[in-house]
């Protein structure tokens, strides 16, 4: 039974929804250029990585005041305060994330400060940030499309972030111990690898939400 | 323990030849707030009515199934209808106080009941108005007349007018459609203070009213009981996608 009655609240949630991939197609770009910018020991990159912080907060206030004014507005009831409650935790988590992202850029800036060169070829980390685009894309897909099954495949990339963040780990480990001067560079690069894998856990977040959009089920997707 | 006040079970309602209620059964829960919902002409109405025979009067009106009050049948043959009215009373939509004054309005019923003593009467004239969150608005004017009260005063008024026959059931129709929002929410206010007493079943068009003051919600649809549940869960999650689509506003 397609909305016949009210088209015009139907027509403020897709813009909603709209918005929503919008803030996240800029939040996957922001969480590239943030690794890409370490990689390539890019400073002018990495600032503009920090300096971006402020246009995706505004989004994030914008499409808050979407929701309040729709939920003020409306009444929303069942699927459609679903999609709207859901809406408010995405754009949250897609703040987060570009936080994380500037923390990652920072960390770019610092190690270029130090005038130290890379200790080691990055090859997992920008594996991570790649596997964390592809996650915050289907989960937004998914909560947009109310797809289930693409939600599921969110939470296994998750498990597959956190399995490359151990190995980061144990690898930094290594070079640590066998020479001291890589410490702080590798403390900053274990770092690095953590916030991508909260940024994946955000995604994960994400996937949840459309679970509960579209079934009405909380599941915990995160472990 | 949620005890069962009433306990519908395959009723079917009919007028003449217009099938109105479909076999609905279900158990309302003591001392909690029911709301029924639907578009109009879906039977929910009819369905309140059901519960104190107020469709008894209704011309080629027939009834089959079984409606048990705390276990009784009430269209058993030996009900006294009267009586049932008086332990299932009812609100109407509009405002409906005789034409009288408060304090007559208020003492009516149990006048009706064969109380006499003044005393007896001025006390359960000041305790139902109490009830009612009337009190302290007409303690000082109890002998004008019940007309010249706000409308949502006299719905009020009609609440404690039912009140002072002690029900045990309260049935309202749509008690607030015609209340400005301040007189709404006292009415709902009063609502949930008085299911500590009493079983209360209302029928509202007001689905954030029915979101706000019940604790069960049932769904009609064309004369049919579509979903019946927690009314959290009819309001974010049902089960039923024509509950979905009526509740979003996707159409009735």
């Amino acid at each position: 039974m397609a909305s016949t009655t009210r088209q015009g609240f139907q027509q403020s949630l897709e813009d909603l929804q709209q918005n929503i991939l919008r803030m996240g197609s800029i939040v996957e770009q922001v969480i590239a250029k943030s690794v890409e910018c370490l990689v390539r020991q890019d400073a002018r990159m990495a600032a503009e990585v920090v300096e971006g912080d402020v246009v995706i907060d505004e989004m994030e206030l914008q499409i808050e005041d979407q929701c309040l004014k729709l939920i003020a507005t409306q009444q929303p009831m069942a699927k459609d305060l679903r999609k709207i409650a859901a809406g408010f935790k995405i754009i949250t988590d897609l703040e987060r994330m570009a936080d994380y992202s500037v923390d990652i850029a920072r960390i770019a800036q610092r190690i270029l400060e130090t005038g130290q060169p890379l200790i080691k070829p990055l090859i997992d980390i920008p594996r991570m940030a790649e596997l964390a685009q592809v996650m915050v894309k289907q989960s937004l897909d998914a909560y947009v499309r109310e797809d289930i099954e693409l939600a599921y495949t969110v939470a296994r990339a998750d498990d597959q972030i956190d399995m490359l963040h151990n190995q980061v780990f144990r690898e930094l480990l290594v070079f640590m111990m066998e020479d001291p001067k890589t410490i702080t560079q590798a403390t900053y690069l274990l770092f690095v690898s953590r916030y991508l894998e909260r940024i994946a856990d955000h995604a994960t977040n994400i996937a949840e939400e459309a679970i509960y959009l579209a079934t009405g089920e909380r599941k915990e997707l995160n472990d | 323990m949620v005890q069962t006040k009433i306990k519908v079970t395959n009723l079917n309602f009919y007028y003449g030849s217009k099938w109105a209620l479909k076999d609905i059964s279900m158990e309302i829960k003591s001392n909690s707030v029911t709301a029924l919902i639907g578009p109009s002409g879906c039977g929910k109405s009819t369905f309140l009515r059901t519960l104190n025979r107020l469709n008894d009067l209704i011309e080629g009106a027939r009834l089959s199934g079984e409606i048990l009050l705390d276990g009784e049948n009430i269209y058993a043959p030996d009900v006294d209808v009267i009586n049932l009215r008086k332990r299932v009373g009812m609100v109407f939509q509009r405002p409906n106080p005789f034409p009288m004054s408060i304090y007559d309005n208020v003492a009516y019923g149990p006048r009706i009941h064969g109380i006499k003593s003044r005393e007896k009467l001025d006390e359960i004239v000041e305790r139902s108005l109490k009830a009612a969150a009337l009190w302290e608005e007409v303690a000082d004017r109890l002998r004008q007349p019940a007309l010249g009260l706000s409308g949502g005063q006299q719905q009020r008024l009609c609440i404690a007018r039912l009140l002072a026959v002690e029900p045990e059931v309260v049935l309202m129709d749509e008690p607030s459609s015609a209340l400005d929002p301040v007189s709404t929410l006292k009415i709902e206010e009063l609502i949930r203070v008085l299911k500590e007493k009493y079983t209360i079943i209302i029928v509202t068009h007001n689905m954030q009213q029915a979101a706000r003051i019940s604790d069960y919600t049932v769904f009609f649809l064309n004369g049919e009981m579509v979903e019946y549940d927690n009314t959290e869960i009819i309001f974010t999650r049902p089960r039923d996608q024509r509950t979905e689509d009526y509740i979003t506003g996707r159409f009735g």
